[in-house]
């Protein structure tokens, strides 16, 4: 099965359950199981997260969230046009935060790297940022749209 | 400290001052985070229960979690945070462990 989806959002944390509930809903259409829906929503939470806290921090822009299926392979990408990361590779250690005093934890790209099978980040100081994860099923389709 | 819902970086956002203010105006030294409702946790809970650890450990206090769901206990795993917030299977036991 291909499908694909696209969803165009503003940078409000109310936007992050959303964008996880529809990134979910669509995987949905692959059969997954519940751990496989629940490690996505946890990953395109936090990349949605990240996008309102850093790439626009806490203000106003624009979130791309898209979604393609292909087979049993689910590729999510969240894209935010805001301040972009300097320091790609120490902003995916472990416990690294450029934000501790909002409490920040630090375990959004460990979350992401650890929950999905594919990972790949991409910055631009001024530009923006892209992170583009991948999830590949493992149950055998049940034949809803066989 | 019972909560219930989704614990993503929005709920977290006004749950943070509620317990803060509690913790001042009761002059509550430990606290016992109880995940029994809470259906699903990102980076941004562990990062609210990570923050209220300093503040009441700074004070002298402890920082208790129990009842965690499959899913929430992934999370934790993850970020290694039981080696300074003790997780229990219930609040009593928690509570004996204060």
């Amino acid at each position: 099965m291909d499908n694909h989806m696209k969803l165009e959002i503003p940078s409000k944390s109310q936007n992050e359950a959303f964008a996880r509930v529809v990134v979910a809903a669509f995987a949905a259409q692959a059969d997954p199981t519940i751990d496989e829906i629940s490690d996505i929503k946890t990953a395109v939470s936090e990349a949605v997260t990240n996008a309102v806290i850093h790439g626009y921090e806490n203000g106003f822009g624009t979130i791309i969230v898209t979604a393609a299926l292909k087979d049993r392979r689910l590729e999510v990408s969240v894209t935010d046009y805001g301040v972009g990361i300097a320091d790609v590779e120490q902003a995916r250690e472990p416990l690294y935060t450029s934000k501790p005093e909002l409490d920040r934890s630090g375990m959004g790209f460990t979350i992401m790297e650890n929950f999905m099978d594919e990972f790949t980040l991409t910055s631009a100081p001024g530009k923006g940022t892209t992170v583009t994860m991948v999830k590949i099923f493992s149950q055998i389709k049940t034949g809803r749209d066989a | 400290m019972r909560m219930a819902g989704e614990l993503d970086h929005h709920a977290v956002t006004g749950l943070r001052d509620k317990i803060d203010n509690k913790l001042t105006l009761d002059n509550l030294k430990n606290i016992i985070f109880n995940f029994s409702g809470v259906d699903f946790m990102d980076s941004s809970g562990l990062g609210m229960v990570l923050g209220r650890y300093k503040l009441v450990s700074a004070q002298g206090g402890k920082v208790l979690a129990c009842s965690l769901r499959p899913r929430v206990q992934r999370v934790f795993d993850l970020s290694g945070l039981q080696a300074k917030i003790p997780v229990f299977l219930s609040e009593q036991e928690a509570l004996k462990n204060v």
